[in-house]
């Protein structure tokens, strides 16, 4: 019982990262109707950057405090997010307006390459390591129920507090705001948006500056855990089951189908991949949220398609 | 002036219903064709057939098979790569399992198993559309990766996980020259595209374009969409299977799963979108283009490089090849969002009217 609630408590921590680059999907799909494929290569990207700059900044500055630097590095990588998603409303979004989905979505892979060639070229393609002064060191806990305790990383449960705090802030955002009032407004109905003068394209680029922190966020997270490596940008496609689980336009979609696909593919891989070999994982996600889709085909919390002649 | 079809009558059904209505396009496809079976042979050299006739003559039959499955029907496919390795792997099983099965067979039994797990993997797409379908056309995709990396019976237990065919022939033909190598590629892509070209042109392919242009109302005015959508995967499973069986056997010879990965997918839906949804003659664009941009690249970049005293690292190279890649292909969907093959329409149709455009 111990090792399973262990499993499970590993699934969720993994569904968490999910859900955070499925945030980002949906975020973008929401607000500009954009499939965005290049959302692993911007994580990357903003992932290689912070870890670099964090690298960078004590020689430049001679600060010697890590947190300090830390910090500078974040936002700096936060300054070249914007920068992306203001290069990406301008140079791609803006001319392919009115686009059919399956243009728009080769466009995003087109930003894809861009993004990891830039990427690679800039910050080179070793693997670097991201350090945030998380603790490391596993816990036992609850060694009075279960026999010999659960063995659970530190690390895990400050990167689960700060995904929260930032779905927390998100939400804030949205709701308390008038950007983000009016990124919500663009999200439900782009011509009436416009019509009572919210600046779409000024929007794009909000919604994908903020889907670049998110994915800046993921990959501090991931980074600190397994180090950045050029192999971080497939986490995309680690993240698409989550996100036609959930459902493309729901962002609470996004987050529990994060944590059913985490759990779903832990569970696999430990309980179903010995009796048919190991590696199950990433197709063992793609069948879950098929099979959920054959009974919902909009997702658990995707808008209803009501189909006209 | 050159180029009308004024004073060409059709006195028959026969003559109105050609795939070439105007004599000057059936005349430049017969020197196109004339070219490529005799012209490319006595000119071409080895590296030119090895490196990029044969991949251009493969991929563009798998463009074929992927065109007809999202440019023709409408559904969005990320599985091409999976199809591909099906054909291969289910053609290799075919070859070394059976002894004395002829070659051609083989592949056309990789195919037609390329086709029925495309049948499988197609019936989500009656309950799911769009981009949604398109992720879980990536589940074909994941699941076959892992297939045929970890069940050692498909692999023919191989130690090494790499699989490898010899001594091909075909009625005593043997295939090892690049020439013998481009002959039979273009042979099998000629009779295939013909048959993808009057596919298209035929019931089945007006069915196709209905659903994609609606399905519900396709549905209303008759048409099965059991039937239509399925047949459509059927279809370019099969061309997309035998591509991939020609790849492993003809092009690679000895291959792993990784040359059948999702790259190829993406590459292949590249290749679509970029030559033209819904065309035959954009299929054939679109792998040109894609399967010469990196070569290209590739070759070019040091020299531009050098021009200005700056000589470039080969990993340098390789991202700004990436770099340059995806910068094209935005640009090219920016400039031209309906693909090559409709710059080539309305080139046609300017000449027509040419030198008097009023």
């Amino acid at each position: 019982m111990g090792f399973f609630i262990e499993t499970l408590i590993g699934g969720l921590m993994a569904g968490m990262l999910y859900s955070l680059v499925a945030l980002g999907f949906v975020l973008i799909y929401k607000a500009s109707g954009v499939f965005n494929f290049a959302q692993g290569a911007m994580l990357l990207f903003a992932a290689l950057a912070m870890a670099r700059f964090s690298a960078w900044i004590p020689e430049w500055l001679g600060i010697d405090s890590l947190w300090l630097a830390n910090v500078i590095a974040f936002f700096i990588a936060g300054a070249l997010m914007y920068l992306v998603a203001w290069l990406i409303e301008r140079l791609v979004l803006r001319p392919l307006v009115n686009q059919e989905g399956a243009t728009l979505l080769m466009a995003t892979l087109g930003i894809a390459y861009v993004l990891e060639g830039l990427g690679t070229s800039i910050f080179g393609t070793a693997i670097y390591k991201i350090d945030v002064g998380m603790p490391k060191e596993p816990v036992l806990i609850l060694e009075g129920i279960f026999e010999g305790g659960l063995l659970i990383n530190k690390e895990d449960f400050v990167a689960a507090l700060i995904a929260a705090v930032l779905v927390a802030l998100l939400t804030l955002f949205f709701q308390k705001t008038v950007t983000g009032r009016a990124l919500r407004a663009v999200a439900d109905d782009h011509q009436a948006a416009q019509s009572i003068g919210i600046p779409l394209n000024h929007i794009w680029v909000i919604v994908w500056f903020v889907a670049g922190i998110v994915a800046l966020v993921a990959g501090v997270i991931w980074g600190s855990k397994l180090g950045v490596q050029f192999s971080l940008a497939t986490v995309a496609l680690r993240g698409l089951p989550v996100v036609i689980l959930g459902g493309l336009t729901s962002i609470p979609g996004a987050i529990i189908g994060g944590l059913i696909i985490g759990v779903g593919e832990k569970l696999s891989e430990v309980y179903l991949g010995p009796m048919i070999g190991g590696g199950i994982e990433i197709w063992f996600a793609y069948q879950l949220a098929l099979v959920f889709l054959l009974f919902r085909p909009q997702g658990l919390f995707g808008e209803k398609i009501i189909d006209r002649v | 002036m050159l180029y009308r079809e004024n004073g060409q009558f059709k006195t028959s059904y026969a003559a109105d219903q050609q795939i070439f209505p105007i004599a000057q396009d059936r005349w430049a496809i017969l020197g196109i064709l004339v070219f490529a079976f005799i012209g490319i042979p006595l000119l071409g050299d080895e590296y030119l057939m090895r490196a990029i006739l044969i991949p251009f003559l493969i991929l563009s039959l798998a463009a074929l098979g992927v065109n007809i499955l999202v440019g023709f029907c409408g559904q969005i496919t990320l599985g091409a790569g999976a199809f591909m390795a099906v054909g291969a792997y289910a053609a290799y099983n075919f070859h070394i399992r059976i002894e004395g099965l002829p070659l051609l067979v083989s592949i056309l039994l990789g195919g037609i198993t390329s086709a029925l797990v495309g049948i499988v993997f197609g019936i989500p797409s009656l309950r799911v559309r769009g981009l949604y379908l398109a992720v879980a056309t990536l589940a074909a995709q994941f699941f076959t990766d892992w297939v045929f990396l970890r069940i050692p019976w498909f692999t023919n237990n191989a130690s090494s996980g790499s699989v490898s065919v010899s001594n091909l022939q075909i009625m005593g033909w043997e295939i090892i020259t690049p020439f013998d190598k481009y002959m039979f590629c273009l042979v099998w892509l000629t009779v295939f595209a013909l048959l993808a070209k009057n596919m298209t042109r035929s019931a089945i392919g007006r069915q196709w374009m209905a659903i994609r242009d609606m399905d519900v109302a396709a549905e209303v005015i008759g048409i099965r969409p059991l039937f239509a959508k399925l047949s459509a995967f059927a279809v370019s499973s099969f061309f997309v299977g035998t591509a991939g069986a020609l790849w492993g056997f003809i092009h690679l010879s000895s291959w792993e799963p990784a040359a059948f990965s999702v790259d190829r997918s993406f590459q292949l839906l590249f290749m679509v979108i970029i030559g033209g949804l819904g065309s035959i003659m954009g299929s054939f664009f679109g792998a040109a283009f894609i399967v010469t941009l990196p070569i290209a690249l590739n070759q070019f970049l040091p020299a531009i490089g050098g021009l200005f005293g700056v000589t470039i690292s080969t990993a340098g190279v390789s991202h700004a090849e990436l770099i340059i890649f995806g910068s094209l292909i935005i640009f090219f969907l920016i400039k031209e969002p309906h693909g090559i093959a409709r710059l080539w329409s309305t080139g046609k149709e300017k000449l027509r009217l040419w030198p008097f455009p009023h």
